[in-house]
């Protein structure tokens, strides 16, 4: 049983970084902007929140860091798909090249400047991220460590998710928004400002992701800076939005699904089903694969998947 | 002061290297249905798109009751009271009618109830119907057009512009509309309707403004003017407006269809145990509204879509499980114009001479393609039929749509088919360049080639095809002989009502079946 | 009622088409102002532009060992640029090079590992072989269930890059680990006898590439299979309708493609690495994207923009020596050129307006 709640504890806590990746993703997507740059994006949140945080020793610049920086890769990517028209698939994966590298690059150039040779957070900052106690509420049995036992994070990430899911299903300026993914042409010519929601979300989609992004460089690795720390993980959240067909609250539960599949190899104990390691690194890929084919098979119509997905909008098109 | 509800002064657009309105002029009063006649290509969509926000002028100047305005986007147009319903509808497929009412508008979101009512009292002030929570995907042309004028009233437009609406309306759903105009007339909106049928501008305007590559010809009462004299001021001079019908010599039936059932690829119905014959030497014209089945009765023929049962003999060899290649090599050729012309046919990043090898490249044996034949063909095809373009390599999409049209056709005639099916044909051409395609096919006629003509226009239908069948929801509702048959009894075959066609028969024309 | 009259202040309109020469000089425009940003990107960490600039050129040709590394980091990046561009041409969006570099490397280290005392040629031939059908069967995988299902090939294809990598991972953690390599867990180095030879002192797989160069070329330009992908790439119905087999044709091609890459990743094992890592790829497969799409899919140019690529790269690692930046410099870089490249393309049909030119008077 302790063991259960520990491995369910540990699927929200990997799954965390998928959710605002997703998030951030179904917010572009569903302006009919497919970004392949989530791991560029996140990997730029990652480096710009871990430096701020290991500068100034303030959590929350750390993560208004990681966002902005987000928001900022976001925008390259808005400015080049929304005004200049360029090729989404192109773009987004440039992003993540340019994105990867570049954080990186600050990463080895920071470490080169460091005494020690290693970049690590001050306690201080390491103390803010983790877990929350909540005296009486993370001591009730089961529900206490299952439900209150988080950092601020995963929090956010779940609260960030059911604002979006609101945001997207429920107001007027979401029906808007949906309309421009489903058809821009019609969402334009009903007196939708096209170009600027498109921004709008994009952008706001990017700082989710950049937020995602410091949750990889500062709690995965115990406040110790590493190359490539995210991993793959965008990847993964690109795939994700299809999983969780568009809807940023199917993303909550979604992306904890995921983070099970990736944490599994430590708990499932090489006695019982001797798997090489290997194989559960492999998993969450083989997975998406899986459901990509699966989604594909199942539905045509009446999928939730924006219909201009991918395409760029010129209203004076001919 | 106001009188008028929109002036335009010296309005002038072009895209890239081309001027689509030169120094247009163009007014409209309250209370008053201005037609707005011309050509395709005569610059009318582009004027009016203006109009409502989606194209911006290079030069000249708008008013708006008497005031000079900026229009800038759909939204400022929507402000000024100006709303416009698109040819292609502006609906997003997978949203309720509702929901395309609503979206874009100011303010809070409503619940849905109070949404429906508010739809409710707009849509009994003028007579119109929709179900607020049906999806658009679901609704035939006619529904979808009647949400598009909801959409525009609902945001409070009392200036409509309206571009072809009639183009996939039935004659009676043109009927209803006309009804709705009048009754927005009534109530002090201006209307400007776009279109290129003479009837309908005699029927329904009071005043008409005639536009001719991208210039201003003339404005002209309705009362005071005739067919004749508009089709002159649109044409820039006298046109016969007869069709050539050469009479049919040797008819042999050549292709059989019988019993045929085709599914559409999302489960529907595409087309319902239909038979047919089309002979050699004759024109078979077909008619129907739009997605009556028109598709799947080209592309079964052609080999692309599977039938559910039933048969299709072609000289006595059924065409059913042969792929597309066997077909074409049967010499059966299918041109099929779909409404962004080159969706199919042509590949439109190509030249003139790789676009003549699409259906030949295989021809020779080795691994590749020769080029030197498709060249000459192209070249022949420049001459024979007048294409005008820079040169046979540039690629088809930079030729006007006339031309590209010509392309299509001049090629499947140079494969010198059989059979020969052509579908929306005309599809944008002006007059002339249309004349010149009935006249392609007219030629084709006298070699005994059999011709299967989808249209759209049922005048030339009437004119140009020996006998006219007639679609509905996948079905045949009719053959007629194009000879005695009358638009009226085409008009009610086409939504199905065979008893009253049955009847306006009895009057007039007869099956020949 | 009045307030509306402001126009924008830029607005975006289509333009007349531009000349070849015209295109050419705004790209190189572009490339000029893309050196200038990544100036001021160097700049702003704190180091001299022309000096770094000067440094990777001169790094990349100052002796003939540099040169030949330069060849030697080309290779792969010109074969898989080749390799996608087969399929980009189809409009099919192949991200998965870099798996299809990782599986071909895979099926060719079979051999080398295990069949080590083959006659060399025989050897080395059974390789390339092995290499070719592995990348292309993991080419394949995502385009049958691309005709069969529709399923977006982007995605799957990307997902199939960790499936193989991780699959390179489980060899060297299992059945392929070198005992020798105590605790360590890698796969050990192939025999001499499984190794490319060398021309003009770099492996011969630059042979293999140039001719694949011309190969690709010939084969999309004048081959009917060429013609064919050509068609499918802008319209599938237009492809049906001329009665080609488009489904054949997309798995055709995508076997073609993959099989290219896996080409380049029995090279790179062989001739490069002389060994089975999970980073025998290293993210060439991703970078091949950039190179194909820079090049707007012609082979001559692909071969001069990946040899370009090569002395960024080249170049970034001698700066790493001489100013200890990282190489990862490089992808910046490269990121960069093609931000400017792609946001170019718009000026060549589209051109923005300013508020003074329009209707007010």
């Amino acid at each position: 049983m302790d063991m259960v709640i520990k491995f369910l504890v540990a699927a929200v806590l990997a799954g965390t970084p998928l959710l605002y990746g997703t998030v951030g993703e179904i917010l572009s997507e569903k302006t009919g902007h497919l970004n392949l740059g989530v791991e560029g994006m996140m990997s730029i949140g990652a480096c710009a929140g871990f430096m701020a945080g290991y500068q100034t020793d303030s959590f929350v610049i750390a993560i208004l860091a990681s966002a902005l920086a987000g928001a900022l890769s976001a925008l390259i990517y808005a400015l080049l798909t929304v005004t200049f028209m360029a090729n989404q698939n192109v773009t987004g994966l440039t992003l993540t090249i340019f994105g990867i590298g570049l954080a990186n690059f600050i990463g080895v150039m920071m470490i080169a400047k460091s005494p020690d040779g290693t970049l690590k957070l001050p306690e201080h900052i390491t103390a803010a991220m983790r877990s929350i106690h909540i005296p009486g509420l993370s001591d009730i049995p089961v529900a206490g460590p299952l439900l209150f036992s988080y950092n601020p994070f995963v929090y956010l990430g779940i609260l960030i998710a059911i604002l979006c899911g609101i945001y997207l299903g429920k107001t007027k300026t979401g029906l808007n928004v949906q309309a421009i993914g489903q058809n821009p042409a019609a969402a334009d010519a009903a007196g939708i400002q096209v170009t600027k929601w498109k921004y709008i979300n994009i952008i706001a989609g990017g700082a989710i992701c950049g937020i995602g992004g410091a949750y990889c460089s500062m709690i995965i690795n115990g406040g110790v800076w590493i190359s490539d720390n995210v991993g793959g993980l965008g990847w993964i959240a690109v795939a994700l939005v299809i999983f969780a067909s568009w809807r940023p609250t199917f993303a909550i539960w979604g992306s904890f699904v995921f983070g099970a599949l990736r944490i599994l190899k430590y708990y499932i104990p090489q006695s019982v089903f001797p798997f090489p390691i290997a194989f559960y690194d492999m998993l969450p890929f083989l997975i998406t694969a899986i459901v990509l084919v699966i989604s594909s098979i199942r539905n045509r119509r009446n999928s939730n998947m924006p219909e201009a997905l991918g395409n760029n909008y010129f209203r004076e098109e001919r | 002061m106001a009188d008028y509800a929109i002036e335009c002064k010296k309005i002038t657009k072009t895209f890239g290297s081309v001027v689509a309105n030169d120094q247009i002029d163009l007014k409209v009063k309250k209370g008053e249905i201005l037609a707005l006649l011309g050509e395709n290509g005569s610059g009318k969509t582009t004027l009016m798109n203006m109009l409502s926000g989606i194209y911006h002028p290079d030069s000249g100047e708008i008013l708006v009751n008497g005031q000079t305005v900026a229009i800038n986007s759909p939204v400022d147009a929507m402000h000024l009271g100006i709303g416009m319903i698109h040819q292609h509808f502006k609906l997003v497929d997978s949203f309720r009618a509702m929901d395309n009412i609503v979206i874009g508008t100011k303010g809070k979101r409503l619940t849905d109830k109070e949404l429906s009512q508010k739809i409710k009292e707009i849509c009994d002030k003028f007579g119109l119907e929709i179900e607020p929570e049906k999806r658009v995907y679901e609704m035939s042309v006619s529904e979808k057009q009647t949400v598009e004028i909801v959409k525009v009233l609902y945001k409070g437009a009392d200036i409509l512009i309206l571009d072809e609406p009639t183009a996939v309306l039935t004659p009676q759903e043109t009927e209803r509309l006309f009804d709705i105009l009048r009754k927005m007339k009534e109530k002090g909106c201006a209307i400007i309707i776009i279109t290129h049928k003479l009837q309908e501008v005699l029927e329904i305007s009071d005043r008409v403004t005639i536009l001719r590559k991208g210039k201003s010809i003339e404005t002209v009462e309705t009362a005071k003017s005739n067919k004749q004299t508009l089709t002159e001021l649109m044409v820039g001079r006298k046109v016969s407006l007869e069709i050539d019908r050469p009479e049919p010599e040797h008819v042999d039936t050549i292709l059989k269809v019988v019993d045929l059932s085709v599914d559409k690829p999302d489960g529907s119905k595409g087309l319902d145990d239909i038979s047919f014959e089309i002979k050699k030497g004759e024109i078979l014209g077909v008619a129907g509204v739009a997605g009556s089945g028109q598709k799947e009765l080209c592309e079964t023929i052609a080999g692309l879509m599977q039938a559910k049962e039933g048969a299709i003999l072609y000289k006595k060899t059924n065409l059913l499980g042969k792929t597309p290649s066997e077909i074409i090599n049967l010499g059966i050729s299918m041109s099929f114009v779909p409404e962004d012309r080159l969706g199919m046919g042509l590949v439109s990043t190509m030249g003139m001479t790789d676009n003549m090898l699409l259906k030949s490249y295989k021809a020779g044996k080795g691994p590749f393609v020769r080029r030197k034949p498709a060249k000459e063909l192209a070249a022949k095809l420049v001459e024979k039929l007048s294409i005008v373009t820079p040169s046979i390599e540039t690629p088809v999409r930079m030729m006007s749509g006339g031309n590209v049209q010509k392309v299509l056709l001049g090629r499947e005639i140079e494969s010198e088919p059989n059979l020969l099916i052509t579908a929306y044909p005309v599809r944008g051409l002006d007059i002339n360049s249309s004349y010149v395609i009935y006249d392609l096919l007219n030629e084709q006629k006298k070699k005994n080639v059999a011709v299967m003509y989808i249209g759209e226009d049922l005048d030339v239908l009437l004119e140009l095809s020996d006998r006219i069948m007639v679609l509905c929801h996948g079905k045949i509702t009719g053959i007629l002989d194009a000879r005695t048959a009358t638009k009226e009894q085409i008009g009610l075959l086409m939504t199905g009502d065979t008893e009253d066609a049955a009847e306006e028969m009895t009057k007039g024309g007869q099956t020949n079946e | 009622m009045n307030k509306h009259t402001k126009e924008p202040l830029l607005r975006t309109v289509k333009r007349a088409e531009m000349g070849n020469r015209q295109i050419l000089i705004l790209r190189l425009l572009a490339i000029l102002l893309s050196l200038v940003a990544g100036g001021i990107f160097i700049l702003c960490i704190g180091y001299n532009p022309f000096v770094i600039y000067g440094t990777i050129v001169t790094g990349a040709f100052r002796s003939a060992m540099a040169v030949q590394a330069t060849v030697k980091i080309m290779i792969p990046l010109l074969i898989c640029s080749l390799g996608v561009t087969l399929a980009f041409k189809m409009r099919f969006w192949n991200i998965g090079a870099e798996g299809q570099l990782i599986f071909g490397a895979t099926c060719a280290s079979f051999f080398a590992l295990y069949c080590s005392n083959w006659n060399h040629v025989v050897l080395l031939l059974v390789m390339a072989v092995a290499g070719i059908v592995g990348g292309g069967l993991w080419g394949l995988i995502p385009a049958f269930f691309k005709v069969k299902f529709n399923t977006n090939e982007t995605l799957f294809t990307l997902m199939l890059n960790y499936i193989a990598m991780y699959f390179v991972s489980y060899l060297q953690d299992g059945p392929w680990r070198d005992p020798a390599a105590n605790g360590f867990s890698k796969i050990q180095r192939f025999d001499a006898n499984a190794a490319l030879d060398k021309v003009a002192g770099i492996q011969c797989g630059w042979i293999v590439a140039l001719l694949l160069v011309v190969i690709v070329f010939v084969y999309l330009k004048f081959s009917k299979s060429g013609y064919e992908i050509g068609v499918v790439g802008v319209s599938q119905d237009t492809a049906r309708y001329a009665g080609m087999n488009v489904k054949k044709i997309i798995l055709k091609t995508m076997f073609l493609s993959g099989a290219i890459c896996g080409l380049g990743g029995m090279i790179q094992a062989s001739g490069s690495d002389v060994t089975l890592t999970m980073n025998v790829a290293g993210g060439v497969g991703f970078t091949a994207i950039i190179v194909a799409w820079l090049s707007q899919l012609n082979p001559f140019v692909i071969l001069i923009v990946s040899f370009l690529f090569a002395v960024l790269e080249k170049g970034s690692s001698v700066v790493q020596s001489s100013f200890g930046l990282s190489t990862d410099c490089a992808d910046v870089l490269q990121g960069i050129i093609l931000f400017f490249i792609l946001g170019c393309e718009f000026f060549v049909r589209y051109k923005f307006v300013g508020r003074s030119k329009g209707g007010d008077k």
